[in-house]
């Protein structure tokens, strides 16, 4: 019973953030304004950590195994990716490297810059 | 034996699972990192469906019940970020301006390498959502006129890429810190990145989460200005 409580409590605001989706003219999906309602049920107090955590537990650990079906689907869209394979290959795969290396160079740069200024306190 | 598989609403995830469970094996036997279970299950199945003449249509007829989690799950990675608000809280700038730079990052690198292989502006606009996750960057590249289905295939294998990279990346770079890992794998790969992100530890999997809803606020504002320059 505790289980289907909680995945009621994750599919409930799943829902909610769908009608946000729908009635708000902007291209955030409804897992977004999910994810932004769950965070402020819980800091709000509405939610308790033991209201969902078993089941959200769950449904982390095999998020991998749902992106299967949609990858699959480049089956589908390799046509039209041919003609350019090269320029997006290099781009899509190449631009990775970059943006993970870059975002988290700054962000380590910045922890370390304050833990050095707490040192010298 | 099409018709049947086309009426079977286990066929798609039962087949989705079982090369999941044989890349995940492989990936134990083999420390290599393109062993990656989400890169062989996809490969696998692919093959299968090549292999056998099997639509993708009757395929994805039971998979999509696998689909059908995912904005389930997207919600629950509010409650590792909830866990580490503190740790957010006292590290928010850094956490930001990492974010704000891994967007700056993909805009400008697209652009540059956009002019360099001489891409039209549908094509530029195709790639400039690639880092964010799918649902935002179908709404970004329909409303700068991209092609949409092409944009879903590069977000998905910048998620794979990222997924597949993390580990090595961090640790060929030197990025140590968990917070500085989880906004790095966030912001270059989205939620296909933060599956891996949650593999790695809680505080890397948080930030990565909060990395997905930031970064993707943020392409949305600047791939609107970034779309004008192609």
């Amino acid at each position: 019973m505790k289980y289907m409580k909680q995945f009621g409590v994750i599919l409930a605001i799943s829902l909610l953030g769908e009608l946000l989706n729908h009635l708000i003219p902007l291209p955030v999906p409804a897992s977004i304004y999910g994810l932004i309602l769950m965070l402020a049920a819980l800091c709000s107090g509405l939610l308790r950590v033991s209201d969902v955590k078993e089941t959200a537990v769950f449904l982390i650990e095999i998020m991998p195994m749902m992106f299967i079906p949609a990858a699959v689907g480049l089956v589908t869209s390799y046509d039209i990716l041919r003609p350019r394979l090269l320029a997006y290959g290099v781009i899509t795969i190449g631009t990775t490297f970059l943006v993970m290396a870059v975002s988290g160079w700054v962000t380590q740069a910045m922890l370390n810059r304050k833990k050095e200024e707490k040192t010298h306190e | 034996m099409s018709e049947f598989l086309e009426s079977s609403a286990f066929f798609g995830v039962t087949i989705s699972l079982c090369a999941y469970g044989l890349g995940a094996a492989l990936q134990k036997r083999f420390k290599c990192p393109l062993f990656n279970p989400v890169l062989i299950s996809v490969v696998l199945v692919m093959l299968l469906l090549v292999t056998a003449h099997i639509d993708y249509d009757v395929y994805y007829e039971g998979a999509k019940y696998l689909s059908y989690l995912l904005t389930p799950a997207t919600v629950c990675l509010a409650v590792p970020l909830y866990e580490k608000l503190d740790l957010l809280k006292k590290n928010s700038a850094a956490v930001l301006t990492g974010i704000l730079s891994g967007v700056v990052t993909t805009l400008l690198s697209v652009l540059v390498l956009s002019l360099m292989f001489g891409l039209n502006h549908t094509e530029y606009v195709t790639l400039l959502p690639k880092s964010i996750t799918t649902a935002i960057g179908i709404g970004v590249a329909e409303e700068l006129g991209g092609h949409v289905n092409l944009t879903v295939a590069i977000i998905i294998i910048t998620g794979l890429t990222g997924n597949i990279i993390a580990p090595g990346l961090c640790r060929m770079l030197k990025i140590t810190d968990p917070v500085a890992k989880g906004v790095a794998i966030g912001s270059a790969s989205h939620a296909i990145g933060t599956a891996k992100a949650m593999e790695m530890g809680e505080t890397e999997g948080a930030m990565s989460s909060l990395a997905i809803v930031v970064s993707g606020m943020l392409t949305v504002v600047g791939a609107s200005v970034f779309a004008n320059l192609i």
